[in-house]
């Protein structure tokens, strides 16, 4: 019986939450150079493009700009409604992405699907792929979107994104079962 | 404002024009389905109606439709037909409207189709069948437009859950071993 991890348990996440020296600054080069992908769907479009234009410019803190591959890409940006007819696609677009990979829910739609309850929106995109941060508003100020992506920038930095937290638990895993052979 | 469309209409197709109404300046006429395709024709092609320019098809459900304020009259009764399709008619040339409306029963929605007369009528027709159900004979592709092909039932009926999902896909990678929750100990 390898150990057991379990993502709610403290001292797992002590564990979890030491890094080298490298970690560390492969890290701290990861928060500074985010390459969004702007998965626009629906009018808090407009708003992404206010918080990407000169005046929130959301280039001073590193995702400089939007790049229109998701191969390209390690910010996967939700923004707008997302209808179950469009999943498939997001989930591709998620798929498709280089590793490691983050994801906002821009908005209260992709977030939780909004004031949509319906036969046709997807009650949230994290029905369908992992969601690192949440910005709620109908749409979000620009504010809350820096607010959001200092948030991230913060957790790529302490290594507790969605993806980073599925290597690390598959190194753990790896290790503990090479360590009982 | 088009009452003498309405007048034309009854001298022409008198056998196949239900009853007719005017609301708020629209003159409505219900057809009969089986003549529903000559009426059709006839206001497409007839010198003093040239309808040209299809405005709209759509579907209404009347189910449990039962008005608080008004007593039963001609606008319902408890054995109306579940389905009204209205197609909404405008010419361009003698600037008047018209909308027809076919009454359909819940158990055989179907009608003849327009979209061979007004082409515009095809996808407007296909979003009537995608919505509410509503079968178009003779339509020349008549399939789902909005929803994807897995979906089953129709959405804008009445009597669709609003709660109901039909997702196409969820997320594979929920954790293996959940959150354990003791049962709680009641004393």
């Amino acid at each position: 019986m390898g150990v057991e991890i379990t993502t709610t348990r403290l001292e797992d996440a002590a564990k979890w939450a030491k890094q080298s020296t490298l970690e560390k600054a492969t890290n701290w080069g990861r928060k500074f150079s985010l390459f969004s992908y702007p998965f626009v769907t629906a009018c808090c479009g407009m708003e992404f493009m206010s918080v990407a234009g000169p005046k929130y410019d959301l280039a001073r803190f590193g995702a400089e700009f939007p790049r229109f591959s998701p191969r390209q890409s390690d910010l996967l940006m939700v923004v707008g409604t997302v209808t179950e007819k469009q999943g498939p696609a997001v989930k591709r677009v998620f798929d498709q992405m280089a590793e490691p990979k983050w994801v906002i829910a821009f908005g209260v739609c992709a977030s939780t699907g909004g004031f949509y309850q319906n036969y046709h929106t997807m009650p949230g995109v994290d029905q369908v792929i992992p969601v690192d941060v949440y910005i709620p508003g109908c749409p979000p100020r620009p504010e809350q979107v820096l607010d959001a992506l200092i948030l991230l920038m913060d957790r790529i930095q302490s290594g507790r994104g969605h993806s980073q937290l599925r290597d690390k638990r598959e190194q753990l895993i790896a290790s503990a079962s090479s360590d009982e052979g | 404002m088009a009452q003498k469309v309405l007048d034309a209409l009854k001298a022409a197709h008198g056998a196949a024009v239900d009853r007719t109404a005017s609301a708020h300046t629209d003159e409505i006429a219900w057809i009969k389905r089986d003549q529903l395709l000559a009426v059709a024709t006839w206001l497409k092609n007839d010198a003093a109606m040239l309808f040209d320019a299809p405005v709209f098809c759509t579907a209404i459900d009347w189910i449990d439709y039962r008005p608080l304020d008004r007593p039963p009259s001609e606008f319902w009764s408890e054995d109306k037909p579940r389905f009204t399709v209205a197609y909404q008619l405008r010419s361009s040339k003698h600037r008047h409207r018209i909308r027809i409306e076919i009454e359909l029963p819940e158990a055989d929605p179907k009608l003849p189709s327009l979209a061979g007369l007004w082409p515009a009528f095809n996808w407007q027709e296909r979003e009537t069948f995608d919505m509410y159900g509503i079968r178009f004979d003779g339509h020349p592709d008549l399939r789902r437009i909005y929803l994807y092909e897995e979906f089953v039932g129709y959405p804008l009926r009445k009597d669709y859950p609003k709660e109901k999902r039909q997702p196409l896909v969820r997320r594979d990678d929920l954790p293996m071993n959940p959150i354990k929750v003791a049962p709680m100990e009641h004393k």
